[in-house]
């Protein structure tokens, strides 16, 4: 065992992360083509949306109405200390709109819908469902993946709206009646500083990303997980931890692209 | 549940994201712009604009008449060029002039513009012509301290406006 056993570990590992990288892309990119498969089914995509979006709705509204409320409170005590109160509407709309929408939306949506997106697959795939849609001729992407990934990619950007507006909502109940700021200035700043384009749809295509690298990552690690029990465990974690990262990574570089 | 369910549930939550959109455009998000959409076009040449900024508001007597729509340099004349858009149903006479002022200490900066007595109006697409830059605060400072070091009165050369607008009293 010599100090140099890393070169060539280093080179397992590369030469093992490049087809799975490669055979998640073809995945990726299989699945995205499927709605024109005549295996897809409008029906399912709704189902999906139906359980991403609209069940996730209550969790999405409290999540936001609580962040909103938190980011009121500290945003006045930073700003209490310049007397800049006024620029407080500005500082929870940007900081909701920007960042904290589409990031939170996509990590609650990890944890709600990319978990359960995970376990079903992979239970598919341990009791031989995958298999047996194979054996009927029925391609399991456009039935079962491709549905998922677009109800996912649809969803998320209506949840990341909802949250915005929820939060904005929280942040003005916290700002106006509790710690009386005035509400004109509260939403004239807002408006002056806030651009449509420039802040409010570009959250939403953050938010549109996040969802299709989470549907991705959890459809994913589903479709490549060891056929047991344990097997269907691990894609589990491991579905919500990557995904989470993900959002993370991904947050940053679209940041330093759309906002600079 | 019936698929019926899930198509009425579905549809009640895309209506809710697209609710939430506009609200979130005509609230929050100054969609509002397009109040000056119809307004009409005029030019100003400053030395120096300072901080202002495209979308910065355009007051009359501290009432918000317009916004600036974009500031260029003019290549021959080495000023900057400020386009504003006002409110179509206020018309200008020829000799309004137009200055940038900063709201409060530490504010955004704006062009007030002060209408003149003349009987003509400024046509769509003209140019103010008496302008008073931004004030730098920066250069007031050094003038300041030069002046003091000279011994001479300070504050007479302060004013760095281009084509002075008559000051106020006591500037």
């Amino acid at each position: 065992m010599s100090a140099l056993d890393f070169i060539p570990e280093l080179g397992h590992r590369v030469r093992e992360s490049v087809p799975r990288l490669g055979a998640a892309t073809r995945f990726l990119v299989l699945g995205l083509g499927r709605p024109f498969h005549r295996h897809f089914s409008i029906q399912q995509w709704l189902r999906q949306v139906y359980g991403f979006g609209v069940l996730s709705l209550a969790l999405m509204v409290v999540a936001a109405f609580f962040t909103g409320m938190v980011l009121g409170f500290q945003g006045y005590y930073a700003l209490v200390r310049f007397g800049a109160t006024s620029a407080l509407g500005t500082l929870v709309a940007l900081s909701l709109l920007r960042e904290l929408g589409p990031v939170l939306t996509a990590l609650l949506f990890a944890g709600r819908a990319g978990s359960a997106l995970t376990a079903e697959i992979a239970t598919m795939k341990a009791t031989e469902q995958l298999s047996a849609m194979e054996m009927m001729a029925v391609d399991p992407l456009a039935w079962v993946v491709a549905p998922r990934l677009w109800a996912a990619v649809f969803t998320v950007p209506i949840l990341c709206v909802i949250f915005d507006l929820v939060g904005i909502f929280g942040g003005y109940l916290i700002a106006v009646p509790v710690l009386g700021v005035d509400s004109g200035t509260f939403w004239s700043q807002m408006q002056s500083n806030v651009s449509f384009r420039g802040d409010i749809l570009n959250g939403l295509f953050k938010a549109l990303c996040f969802g299709l690298v989470v549907a991705w990552i959890a459809a994913w690690q589903g479709y490549s997980a060891q056929p047991t029990a344990e097997g269907v465990g691990n894609a589990t974690t491991r579905s919500v931890v990557a995904a989470s990262l993900a959002v993370l990574g991904l947050d940053f570089i679209l940041t330093a692209l759309l906002f600079s | 549940m019936s698929n019926r369910a899930v198509d009425w549930w579905v549809g009640i939550f895309v209506l809710l994201g697209i609710a939430a959109l506009a609200v979130l455009a005509f609230r929050v998000g100054n969609l509002s712009g397009f109040q000056y959409g119809q307004g009409y076009i005029l030019h100003a040449d400053f030395n120096n604009v300072g901080s202002l900024k495209v979308r910065s508001p355009v007051k009359l007597g501290g009432v918000t008449v317009g916004e600036v729509t974009g500031i260029r340099i003019d290549p021959k004349t080495f000023q900057a060029e400020v386009s504003m858009r006002i409110d179509p149903q206020l018309k200008l006479p020829v000799d309004t002039g137009a200055s940038i002022y900063t709201q409060g200490l530490l504010g955004e900066q704006y062009i007030a513009i002060q209408p003149g007595g003349m009987p003509q109006d400024l046509k769509p697409g003209g140019t103010i012509t008496l302008t008073q830059s931004a004030v730098n605060i920066d250069q007031l400072i050094g003038q300041m301290v030069f002046s003091k070091a000279e011994g001479g009165s300070g504050g007479s050369s302060s004013g760095s406006s281009a084509n002075a607008i008559p000051n106020p009293p006591g500037q």
